[in-house]
């Protein structure tokens, strides 16, 4: 008997309408950690070396290097990204099986693709385009209702 | 470049232990309360996560030295074990369209690799 009822689990019931919104959220996170990953990049472009060895001891350094991190916005924008990823993630396991959500995760190679030719300027070649077709192919059969026989 | 023996190995290592973080979290979410305490006594989440970072920094220690077109696919590895661990935790069906499906991002994730060389 605690004084503070512990509310019961919301339990999710496993049906496809449900693996679906699962399926559909994790999308979101791939899009997400996409979008950290070229965030984290631009940002580690400009920042310095992060412990300064003639500064002596690397605890006394801690401040100077969260400030470092928290003051590059693009950085900290990346790793909040990353943040809201990951609950998100954690959201979506609710509604599905982990065997099928997971690697959806995959997507994000994909995004990260197109991220870079657009934004970076890198080229396509007939490898990642190969490679793309069959990553988003995999997970368009991984989500697909299995057929009963 | 050469990739040397143990860059590959500590990859499947890392692999296979950041599998582990995908089974915490899938357990902590299962059992996610709609409350502030719940959440925050909900510890599978907590070590989900703390696996998937102790899982990255093997992984950024075996890039130091290797080919990343090598090495960055067998991250990849990671969603065969969380098949098995869905099976075996979970009891989720393993279906044919889920060793379809990872098999093809599998060849995917490695074909796309051979593009960035």
């Amino acid at each position: 008997m605690s004084a503070i009822p512990s509310q019961d689990p919301v339990a999710v019931a496993p049906s496809k309408r449900n693996q679906f919104k699962g399926n559909i959220m994790v999308v979101g996170c791939t899009v997400l950690g996409a979008a950290a990953q070229m965030l984290i990049k631009r940002g580690t472009a400009t920042l310095g070396p992060l412990v300064d060895s003639a500064a002596g001891n690397i605890v006394s350094q801690v401040p100077a290097i969260a400030w470092n991190i928290l003051s590059n916005l693009p950085l900290f924008g990346g790793l909040a990204c990353y943040g809201l990823s990951t609950m998100l993630l954690v959201l979506a396991l609710r509604y599905g099986e982990l065997s099928v959500l997971y690697p959806i995760i995959a997507l994000t190679y994909v995004w990260v693709s197109i991220l870079s030719v657009t934004v970076l300027g890198e080229t396509l070649n007939v490898f990642k385009v190969i490679g793309l077709v069959l990553i988003v192919a995999g997970v368009a059969v991984l989500g697909k209702k299995e057929q009963s026989n | 470049m050469k990739t040397p023996l143990s860059s590959i190995l500590l990859v499947l290592l890392a692999s296979f232990v950041g599998s582990f973080g995908s089974v915490f979290m899938k357990a902590g979410a299962d059992r996610l309360e709609r409350s502030i305490r719940g959440v925050l006594t909900n510890w599978r989440l907590p070590v989900g996560v703390a696996i998937y970072l102790v899982s990255f920094a093997m992984y950024t220690a075996a890039v130091k030295s290797g080919e990343l077109t090598i090495l960055y696919p067998m991250v990849s590895l990671g969603y065969l074990w969380t098949l098995i661990w869905s099976r075996l935790i979970f009891n989720e069906p393993l279906t044919r369209n889920k060793f379809i499906g990872i098999g093809m991002i599998l060849l995917g994730v490695v074909v796309l690799n051979l593009g960035n060389r």
